[in-house]
Formats: C-alpha cells, structure tokens, sequence
C-alpha cells in the first residue's frame, strides 16, 4: 500500500467520522491563520511603531487590535483597477497563485502535541487519535519547498501582468531573488535532514523530542543561514528590495487595489507566519517543551509552539525596524558567494561526521580534514571571486577610456 | 559586532517615551500668537471696528479679502465712523495667514485667532462672510462654524491684544496700549514685551 500520510487518523479505515475531523481541521487551521495574519499584522505595526517612539495603530478597537479589520473592510470598498495594459487574465489569477501556496504550506506545520516520552504527538478526537497538523505527508518539508517555489510565480507574475514598468522590474527582482535564496534555504534545510532522517515534519519534531534540538545539533550555523534566507525569501527587511518604496513604488503590487492588492498582502504576512513555524519546527524542536500542569497537558506543546513562532515574528519585526535595505549587488553576493558556499560546506562537514560515525571513522581525523578541505575550496572561491572582479573592473575602465575618447 | 549594536538601539527605544500626540483626541497647546483664522472685533458698546476703507484688501498678497464699504446709516449707525464694512469676505482656499491686513487696519477691527482647523466640504463655506467674521454682538466671543474643531481657550486673545507691544512698528510705544477696547474684553493689558515694562515705567 503506498504511504500518503503518517497519520494515524487515515491508516484505519476512512470513514463519515475521518472525513468530519479533516474538514474540522482544515477549517481551523483556515480559522487559525486569517485570524493570526490579522493579529501578526497589527503586531508588526505596533512593535515597528514602539521601536519609532511612535503609538501606532491606536484607535480600531482596544490598543487598536482591529486595526486590519478595519483596513481589510475598507479595501473590500475600494474600486479594483484593472490597468488598460494589464495581461487581464494573469492579472486575476496572480494574487491566488501567492495566497494559495502561503495557506497550503502551512498544513505541513504540527502546531501542537506532545512528542516528549515517547509519545507520537497524536491527541485525541471524538475516538480517533490525530496529529495536531492538517496534513503530514511523507515528502514533509519538501511541499513546503515546492510551494514556495509557485508563490514566486504569483510575485512574478503579477509585475509581468501590470503592464507597467514599476512592477516589471519589481517582479524580476523577486524572482532572482526568491530563486537565488531558495538553494541557500534549501541546503540549511538539507543539513536537519541528515539529522532527523526524514522529510516529515512530525518525524523531524518527533527526533527532537528530548531538547536535542537542532538547533544546537546541526551547530548554529544552518540556523542561522536559514534565518538569512528565509527573510530574504519573505522578500522582508533588509531584503525588500521586491518592494523597494523609494525606487519602485510598490513593486510587483503597484498596479493592484482593492481586495486583490489585500490578497497579496495576506499571502506575505501568512508566509511570514509560515516560514517562522517552519523554522521553528525544523530547528526549535516544534511544539516540544517541558509540560509543567499535567492537568492540561495538551495546552503546553501549542503554547511553546505559539511562543517560539511569536519570537521568531518579533525577529522579523525588529530586523526591519533595524537594518537599511541592502543594495541589489549586495544582495546578489550575500546569497552566492557567501549563504550557498557556507551552507554547503557545512553540510558537506556534517555530512563526512555521519558517514563517519557509521563506518567508525576516528572524529578527530574527520574535522580537520574537512575543514582543511573546505578552507581550501573557500580560497579556490575567493580566488575566482577576486579574479572575476578585477576583469570586471578593468574591461569597465576600458570602456571609460573608451567612451573618453569619443567624446 | 556593531552591527548588533543597531538592534540594542531600536530594541531600547519600546521602552522609551512616545513623541506622538494622538491629535483629534488630544491636542498641543498652541503657540500664543498664532495665526488662524480671522475675526472682526466691535467697541465696547458692541459698534462695528471695520470703517470698510479696504485697507486690508490692498495689503492682502494673496488677494483673498474682498470689502465693499457703505455710508453709515444716519439713524441706526454700524460702526462709529462716517462708513462701515457693507461687505467683507475672505477666502480661506486663498488666505495664507500672513497677518498683513491686521498690521494694515486703522481701527484694529481685523485680528486672527488661534483656530486652523477647518475643513469645508465646499467653496462656498470656504468664504468667510462679515456675519461669520465678527464677533457675537452680545458676548464678544468669535462665532464657531459647524465645520470648525474649536477647542476650550482657542478663542482667546483674539483683539487687539494680538498688535503687541509696539503697535505701528515704532519702538516708543513700547509698553503701551495703543488699542481700543473690546466688547466682552474690554482695553486689555499690554503684554510683558521686548524690554521689561516696569523699568519703563520707572524712566517715565
């Protein structure tokens, strides 16, 4: 029989019951995620505003909390522009091809559990045992992946349909961007797996069950490499150049109004979510976390995991409130010549370590070895990098001498 | 590791005081000569000040007030000279507060309050007519227009008092009161100016 999930919920047979509970599922985490895009949205506003010595969002109910509602209900209100250039039909579907993968991505995530102890991370429900995530197929982390690589496509789109030259340059920004930061993201990623052995993400929180987090077993630096990139693919500060108000406006959403310009900005603040319970489930152990009041046991595993998701969303928030925006070459080399260089030779190193480890190779040989190669193959990089810029910089004064000359 | 030195620096500034006002709801004390919007004063007996001679519309840069004056009527006169302000209208799309024309009036008639806050929904409001400009014949008190945030205190000082110390730009008169009296307000005093008028006082 082929495995199309680990859940226990679907193994038995499926019936009226099964269905009702995935529906149930389904329409709460649905619930879930509009509701804490409303409330992450208001947070950001209030926390970037505290770090302006501003108040922010003050006055749409109490501390403002309903502040999006309000801005939701007013967009809904407002005349949707279709540009007399715009490609029509792409210029519709753009916004879904972004929400879309932001709400699916998010089924993957086990937002609650307990796995500690041997426990499988199932509770309970009207009889039948489930895990705490919409879906959990065994291909886990790499659905993630593969959506946000069509979520690029919404993003690119969308500026290529506008018709307008904003937006194309914004969208073209986007996708080398997205596309560039996606092998950095997914080589830090690549590093987890070698540790947990699977690609399923109750599997990856299961093996980090008793604080071995990966965090700290895959030595900091993946973490740290996924941070990077995965702000970068949130298109978020410092790497908003997507959107870089002071050159193109709005960006790839310049020419959207109305609900559809809403649409994109629910997919990005509900990717925002996503890639922060993506981080947290691959580094942070999940929902994994002492349960302290036996009594309501079930609780604890999704505050820790609330919790964990809100430091990572502060992050984010604090990283824009702080860093300039870099400049588009900066960008460029950040993500080639240092993220996907370091996060492969990290997981080169962590890779040689296993193997080791299975054929009892001695450890104190394996770390200077790798790490007398992987220097070698930085400055052989280093080398090329130097050596690309100095033609570059030369065939540029050659043509400055030249253009002299003409004039 | 300066550049983590940035995120200490915004992290600290949540617990820091917040500059921002919240403004409809609360508002900052305005400055004590402010320019807002004009009003038309009357003596104490509640007579017109404006004698309607257009000075102010002839110093006017920005060509928004517009005065007709007529002759007095014999037997129930406006104002107490031989003419008064027949029509007089400023346009607040054009006024840019420059307080030109009170320095212009001979009578003191026109001064500005502390109130800016206005915002028509028409061109039409946004004229100002002789019977909104002046001052309420019984109380002395600016009239409030529907469309105008007027908060406690906003209507104060709005006479003569607004000429200062030296009226006429002519540094003996330092000190002394040069205007007439007010309806509501009476003469008011002068206020403490450029130099300490208790030490003028003294010299005379």
């Amino acid at each position: 029989m082929m495995i199309i999930a680990s859940d226990p919920l679907l193994s038995s047979d499926i019936g009226f019951s099964v269905v009702a509970i995935m529906l149930l599922k389904v329409v709460i985490a649905f619930a879930l995620l509009m509701v804490s895009v409303m409330l992450v949205i208001w947070f950001e506003r209030k926390i970037v505003a505290d770090m302006h010595n501003r108040v922010g969002p003050s006055l749409a109910g109490p501390w403002g909390i309903l502040q999006t509602l309000a801005d939701g209900i007013k967009l809904f209100f407002k005349e949707d522009l279709l540009p007399e250039r715009a490609d029509r039909v792409v210029f519709r579907l753009a916004p879904y091809l972004s929400l879309v993968p932001a709400f699916l991505s998010f089924a993957i995530v086990p937002i609650g559990g307990d796995f500690t102890n041997g426990g499988d991370g199932t509770v309970s429900i009207f009889g039948h045992r489930t895990l705490l995530q919409v879906a959990d197929p065994p291909v886990g982390i790499l659905l993630f992946l593969a959506l946000s690589s069509i979520a690029v496509y919404g993003v690119m789109l969308a500026g290529w349909s506008s018709g307008s030259k904003y937006p194309l340059l914004g969208s073209v920004r986007a996708s080398a961007q997205m596309i560039s930061y996606e092998a950095a993201l997914g080589l830090s990623m690549a590093t987890v797996f070698l540790f947990s052995g699977t690609l399923s993400t109750s599997g990856i929180v299961s093996g980090q069950a008793t604080w071995n987090w990966n965090l700290v077993s895959t030595g900091f630096i993946p973490f740290i490499i996924f941070v990077i990139a995965g702000t970068a693919e949130l298109n978020r500060p410092p790497f908003d150049l997507v959107e870089a108000e002071q050159e193109l406006v709005g960006g790839f959403h310049t020419e959207y109004s109305s609900i559809r310009f809403a649409l994109f900005f629910l997919a990005e603040f509900m990717n925002m979510i996503t890639m922060s319970a993506i981080a947290v489930t691959l580094f942070l152990g999940g929902p994994n976390g002492p349960i302290l009041i036996k009594q309501i046991a079930w609780v604890w595993p999704i505050l820790w995991f609330f919790l964990k998701v809100m430091a990572f969303l502060f992050t984010f928030v604090w990283l824009r409130a702080t860093l300039p925006r870099l400049r588009y070459d900066q960008l460029m080399d950040l993500g080639w010549k240092l993220l996907i260089p370091a996060s492969l030779g990290w997981f080169l190193l962590i890779a040689a370590l296993n193997i080791g480890e299975d054929r009892g190779w001695s450890t104190f040989l394996i770390v200077p070895i790798g790490l007398i190669v992987l220097s070698l193959a930085a400055l052989l990089l280093n080398g090329a990098i130097k050596k690309a810029k100095d033609s570059s910089l030369h065939a540029a004064d050659l043509s400055e001498i030249s253009e002299g000359v003409d004039q | 590791m300066s550049y983590l030195k940035g995120f200490l620096v915004t992290f600290r500034q949540i617990f820091q005081k917040r500059v921002t006002t919240p403004y409809p709801s609360q508002k900052r004390a305005k400055p004590e000569r402010l320019h807002g919007r004009h009003v038309l004063g009357r003596y104490e007996d509640g007579m017109e000040k404006c004698i309607g001679c257009e000075l102010c519309a002839g110093v006017c840069p920005a060509n928004c007030i517009y005065v007709r004056g007529a002759d007095n009527p014999i037997e129930n006169p406006v104002s107490p000279g031989e003419r008064y302000g027949f029509v007089y209208e400023i346009n607040y799309l054009r006024c840019i507060h420059c307080d030109l024309c009170v320095e212009a009036c001979p009578t003191g008639a026109i001064t500005e309050s502390k109130m800016f806050e206005f915002s028509f929904t028409n061109r039409n409001d946004a004229i100002y007519t002789r019977e909104e400009l002046l001052v309420d014949s019984e109380s002395g008190k600016p009239k409030q227009l529907p469309w105008e945030d007027w908060r406690e205190g906003e209507d104060l000082n709005t006479s003569g008092w607004l000429r200062a110390t030296s009226p006429n730009g002519d540094a003996s008169y330092e000190g002394q009161i040069a205007w007439s009296g007010d309806l509501g307000y009476g003469i008011r005093k002068a206020e403490i100016g450029q130099s300490d008028t208790e030490t003028l006082e003294e010299e005379q």
